[in-house]
């Protein structure tokens, strides 16, 4: 059953698809710039401590992005 | 003359394909942002002399940083384009590519880190991508030399990009969707050693320890290249160096000329750190002192730089700098720093808004030591033993979490988040690495002469003239009332203005207890940069924010030298 839950919900390991974007033109901008675009598969790879940024894999790429912006992600978890 | 621009994203090596056009050294590293500023060289293309500049790595022409910004405005200058595009990771890289094609300048495209690609199971037909963009694309490999020649050629070829209507930010995605689909062919591999390793390095549970281990093993490297190279290379030239101008003093005889060259004699003999002058304290303490640290640091840490592992290290440190009120890259000016303050503050431009550059400058002046304030520290402390340095250590770290608690409080501004590209970790070349090493000591070399022979000139001439006492008496309030110091210090402590280590040689005779020297010391290291510093500060921050930096930094001083005046002289 395909649920869509902010990328910050992802368990460790976990892939989903990436769906849509909660914020102005400038945050959507910047996350398609860094690579962060819908219908891309992202991995969620670790969770830093004390509120720390979170790390994804996309495209082949690790990249670490804060947890507020991690909460504005929208994917769609495949299971 | 013809101007060439180099343009790409952050971290696709745009800077060591200028060095390969040029010749020219700059520096570069493995993570995004390590050109903050653009560098200008020449090359000769058929005959004709053009200019070459290295611009900011930027992710798109719309800015969203100061170094993005630098970027924009570099281009409007161009006359040909060079696109360098990271092959192993074509489709985010073509958006700025399509944006270059569109401001309608000639542009060519450097494929580069294509071995890469390559080993990595990527594909790409890049006659197919050359007919789809209408522009020349030529695959290099920038660190090995492979396909700067064709690149060169073809630069020849184009006189203006093939006109096209501009699109919307939109439209641009669905059209690199559609061509990378087209000429790019992604071959499924199992993760690697390479890729086990990058993750060890950014789970917590193994990268915290990963992380304390590679920073205690980086200080250790430092000290013990340093410490080599002193014992074995710079200790016997200045030993052979004694008798030279031990012989220079006694044919000058005593008056001003032997006071400003060799200085004061300490028990009829040269004291290279005490004697105060040109000849002897003015090159020891920069040559034979500090030069070996910086040696070792910078070498050091352009192993770290080009490995990939700060990016990593930043992602880690992320929650701490986040609650300073920077985010995790506020590291790479701190390491940066530690060598010389002036790179540190140049690499404040990383940061994305003016209340993290703010932040990260104040607390680099204020309690992170460079080269020279450390071999200050150990120097003036190294005798009474380890444990004051660590007091002076440990005092510089809580001021540092302090001040960063009560600046991001204070500071008006924003403060975004952290969004860092992880680079693959990369085995550093060593011929890049001898030079970034080498382009750094000169820097070094460059502000700190100087400044230094200047230090000393006008120590003498002010301490000739009763300059110096009078300003001893001037602010012994201070120096004597709060910080419980003897009022000569005074003299140190304002010294310490034009070089840190010249403070060294002033404090050591007026024999205070070790106590007194720790906060002496600790006082010296916050109060205030040292001058080359402070100019690139201004430079950096306007005048208006450096008079704001500068008002915290001696409020700190003041309430950090009191409060260890209380604590450990206990009155």
């Amino acid at each position: 059953m395909p649920m869509e839950v902010p990328l910050i919900s992802l368990a460790i390991n976990q892939t989903a698809i990436v769906r849509h974007f909660i914020g102005g033109q400038h945050f959507q901008h910047k996350l398609r710039m860094m690579g962060i675009r819908e219908g891309k598969v992202i991995k969620l790879l670790a969770l830093q401590p004390l509120m720390g940024p979170i790390v994804i894999e996309i495209d082949r790429r690790e990249l670490t992005i804060g947890r507020r912006m991690a909460n504005h992600i929208i994917v769609e978890t495949t299971r | 003359m013809k101007k060439i621009v180099l343009m790409g994203n952050p971290n696709v090596g745009k800077s060591v394909v200028f060095s390969r056009l040029t010749g020219a050294r700059v520096i570069s590293s493995n993570y995004p942002g390590s050109t903050v500023d653009f560098a200008k060289g020449r090359m000769h293309i058929r005959g004709h002399e053009a200019e070459i500049i290295d611009a900011p790595g930027t992710y798109s022409l719309q800015a969203s940083n100061k170094a993005e910004e630098v970027a924009a405005r570099v281009l409007d200058q161009a006359d040909l384009v060079i696109n360098v595009v990271d092959a192993t990771n074509l489709e985010r890289n073509l958006f700025l590519t399509l944006e270059l094609i569109e401001t309608g300048k000639p542009v060519v495209v450097a494929l580069n880190i294509w071995d890469e690609a390559v080993r990595s199971g990527i594909e790409i037909d890049y006659p197919a991508l050359e007919e789809e963009l209408g522009v020349p694309v030529i695959p290099v490999v920038a660190l090995s030399g492979e396909g700067i020649r064709e690149l060169v050629q073809r630069m020849d070829e184009v006189s203006s990009s093939p006109a096209r209507p501009p699109v919307s930010d939109e439209e641009k995605w669905i059209r690199i969707g559609s061509v990378t689909r087209e000429i790019q062919t992604i071959r499924h591999r199992h993760p690697t050693l390479r890729d086990r390793i990058s993750l060890a390095s950014i789970v917590p549970i193994t990268g915290v320890p990963i992380a304390i281990g590679v920073i205690l093993l980086a200080f250790f490297t430092v000290r013990i290249i340093g410490e080599t190279m002193i014992q074995f290379i710079f200790d016997p030239i200045f030993d052979l160096y004694l008798p030279f101008v031990t012989a220079l003093g006694n044919w000058l005889g005593p008056g001003i000329l032997q006071e400003v060259l060799i200085g004061r004699l300490i028990d009829g003999e040269i004291d290279y750190v005490q004697s105060l002058g040109i000849l002897t304290t003015g090159l020891y303490v920069p040559l034979g002192m500090v030069l070996p640290y910086i040696i070792s640091f910078y070498f050091t840490l352009s192993i770290l730089e080009d490995s990939g592992y700060l990016p990593r290290l930043a992602t880690l440190a992320d929650s701490v700098f986040h609650r300073l009120g920077m985010h995790g890259y506020g590291i790479v000016p701190l390491f940066l720093g530690m060598g010389c303050n002036v790179p540190g503050a140049l690499a404040t431009r990383c940061l994305d808004t003016r209340k993290q550059r703010f932040i990260s400058a104040t607390l680099l002046a204020i309690a992170v030591p460079c080269m020279a304030q450390l071999a200050m520290i150990f120097g003036v402390l190294g005798p009474f033993g380890l444990m004051y340095i660590l007091m002076v250590i440990a005092t510089l770290f809580i001021v540092y979490i302090a001040g960063g608690l009560v600046l991001a409080r204070f500071v008006k501004g924003e403060s975004y988040e952290i969004c860092l590209e992880i680079p693959p970790y990369r085995m550093p070349d060593p011929g890049i690495i001898a030079k970034k090493t080498w382009m750094r000591v000169r820097g070094f070399l460059g502000e700190a002469i100087p400044y230094l022979f200047a230090g000393i000139l006008l120590v003498n001439i002010l301490y000739a003239t009763g300059f110096l006492d009078w300003i001893g008496n001037l602010f012994a309030p201070v120096t004597a009332g709060l910080f419980g110091l003897p009022k000569e210090a005074t003299t140190a402590l304002l010294m310490g203005f034009l070089r840190k280590d010249l403070a060294v040689g002033m404090l050591i005779p007026l024999g205070m207890a070790p106590l007194q020297l720790v906060i002496a010391v600790t006082v010296l290291t916050i109060y205030f940069p040292c001058v080359a510093t402070f100019a690139v500060l201004v430079r950096e921050l306007g005048s208006i924010d450096m008079l704001k930096s500068t008002a915290v930094m001696v409020a700190t001083a003041l309430i950090v030298g009191t409060a260890m005046r209380v604590i450990l002289l206990g009155v």
